[in-house]
């Protein structure tokens, strides 16, 4: 072997290290997360964690009912706020509008995504807030407020990946329906977004995962009362806030409780990341 | 048939609906950011940038915190670049599609998803207490490099992928081994769409508050070594504002943020609209 075979030979080997480096940092978070958070799990319970409604991590009662239920809420929020307004940006900006007019669109609303979350936090605060309060009373810090700011946050993730899978289907689509003496409105309703479904339903599985991930902009916002709220005027605590709220001071039994929060926190996410890979590897076959 | 079902009046109603939803969209972003800058803009000044903060950030500037930024967002990008990087050439110049690749995209789909609080419990226990680096300049950037290596994954690999054939082909030709190829005729030609990557990386690292309040620490002083703790601006901000320590500095620092993200993304734009052009 000359000694150029041999260099390309070690840097084929080199790279092919370093392109393990994303999987096993995947998997370094995974055995460090549920090596801290699963013993006090199994300590007291896997029962009390998921089903208990009591968060006194000082007296070892450790319910996170509460925040699995704030998180469902607040997600379920930006979900009604989030689809809607991002479905009709993907939708007009592929379908309804010049190109030079959605060129010039696409990347202010990628800007949305790069504004750092404790600033749409802090418009929610300083905003939202104090015109929830006013206009429909309680605290303002609500379900309402966290999911309006969530369904905000969410609208790149959703209009980008959205936008990819209209545009990504055949041409022949549109041509054949609008052949056929359909309207642009009808080829939309009846052909392309059925057949753009699956990648649609895939940013709005992502959608969800950054509104459950979602941690500074919703503590500023949502209150954090330990309590499963009785209206989207209550208060709420998800299970990122609980974690980053109490992670400052926490220790022993108490910081391997908040690391059991993330171990379920990780899970929701690998099961909606799954999800959503499944979905959008579906449309490619 | 009522009017109502006249296809022509439903997509004129469906196009205003459409709209309406777009320009609201549109109109929430300039929004925010007319908003901080209204705000912020009149606070700023040189003394702003260039004193440290006094007081707990009462009084002063933010200039300790603005270093803070700028040392953890260069580290992590210098630790995450040449492994993002790497992986895109080796997914795309020296493998086909196979078992492996997919293990590997997957694993690196799964990392862009993971919330930044995970980052900041797994930084938190394995830099700051298990490996005994503290709060510091170390654990936050290592943090945030394993935060955004998907981003620089994909970008790069996207960029990567745009190179023509033909120039692979005609320095194979030349009798240019495969690492020859990648260095002198690939990864220039996919540059500029590798550094929107990077700089998407960067304008992350900026924003993050999760990941480095719990790895960096929040301590005011300016860093003097990889083992400081330190203050970013938007951990700054954040506790000016939750804790109310003062309104006006609070938003001279979003101020800065936000001029700093439109900087970040107007740079990451400007590159991939040059790259496109090259390979168009």
């Amino acid at each position: 072997m000359t000694r150029l075979e041999r260099s390309e030979k070690l840097i084929r080997l080199a790279l092919l290290v370093i392109a393990c480096s994303a999987v096993s940092v995947l998997i370094i978070i995974t055995i460090f997360i549920f090596a801290q958070g699963t013993p006090i799990l199994f300590k007291y319970g896997v029962k009390q964690f998921l089903f208990g409604q009591d968060w006194y991590p000082g007296e070892k009662s450790f319910g996170l009912l509460p925040m699995i239920i704030g998180s469902l809420y607040v997600t379920l929020g930006a979900l009604v706020v989030g689809v809607p307004f991002g479905l009709a940006c993907a939708i007009t900006l592929t379908e309804f509008s010049s190109r030079r007019i959605s060129r010039t669109i696409k990347p202010l609303i990628e800007l949305l995504a790069g504004i750092p979350s404790v600033v749409y936090g802090f418009i929610g605060v300083v905003i939202l807030v104090p015109f929830i309060r006013d206009t429909f009373g309680g605290p303002g810090l609500s379900v309402l407020s966290a999911s309006v700011i969530l369904g905000i946050m969410i609208l790149p993730t959703i209009i980008s990946i959205s936008m990819d899978s209209i545009q990504a289907l055949p041409r022949t689509y549109r041509e054949g329906s609008i052949a056929l003496g359909a309207t642009r409105w009808q080829t939309v309703r009846l052909v392309l977004l059925p057949a753009a479904r699956s990648g649609i339903i895939a940013s709005i599985i992502l959608g969800m995962g950054r509104a459950i991930g979602e941690t500074m902009a919703v503590i500023m916002i949502a209150g954090n009362a330990a309590a499963i709220p009785r209206s989207i005027l209550a208060p709420v605590r998800t299970l990122t806030s609980n974690i980053a709220l109490e992670m400052g001071y926490a220790s022993g039994e108490h910081r391997q409780a908040l690391f059991a929060t993330g171990v379920i926190l990780f899970i929701i996410i690998m099961v909606l990341n799954t999800a959503a890979n499944f979905t959008s590897r579906k449309k490619k076959r | 048939m009522g009017m109502a079902f006249n296809p022509g009046r439903q997509q004129r109603i469906a196009k205003a609906v459409l709209w309406s939803f777009t320009l609201i969209t549109v109109f929430i972003l300039f929004f925010i950011i007319f908003y901080i800058l209204e705000k912020g803009l009149p606070v700023l000044s040189i003394s702003f940038l260039t004193q440290n903060p006094q007081d707990m950030g009462k009084s002063g500037g933010i200039f300790s915190t603005i270093i803070g930024t700028i040392v953890l967002t260069v580290m992590a990008v210098l630790v995450a670049a040449p492994l993002g990087v790497g992986t895109a050439i080796f997914l795309t110049e020296y493998t086909v599609e196979n078992r492996i690749t997919r293990i590997i995209r997957f694993g690196s789909e799964c990392l862009a998803g993971i919330p930044s609080i995970i980052f900041g419990l797994f930084g938190f226990i394995l830099f700051v207490n298990t490996l005994g680096f503290g709060w510091s300049i170390l654990s936050g950037s290592l943090t945030l490099a394993f935060m955004i290596l998907p981003t620089i994954i994909r970008t790069s690999e996207e960029a990567l992928r745009c190179v023509p054939n033909s120039l692979r082909e005609v320095s194979h030709s030349l009798g240019g081994t495969k690492w020859q190829t990648v260095a002198r005729v690939v990864l220039p030609s996919a540059l500029p769409g590798i550094g929107t990557g990077i700089i998407l990386g960067v304008g992350r690292s900026v924003g993050e508050t999760a990941a480095t309040i719990f790895t960096a620490g929040s301590v005011l002083r300016t860093p003097t070594s990889l083992f400081s703790s330190s203050r970013t601006m938007a951990v700054h901000f954040y506790i000016l504002a939750r804790e109310g320590i003062s309104m006006p500095n609070a938003y001279g620092t979003a101020a800065i943020l936000i001029l700093s993200i439109l900087v970040i993304n107007f740079l990451a734009y400007y590159l991939m609209h040059k790259f496109m052009k090259r390979h168009s």
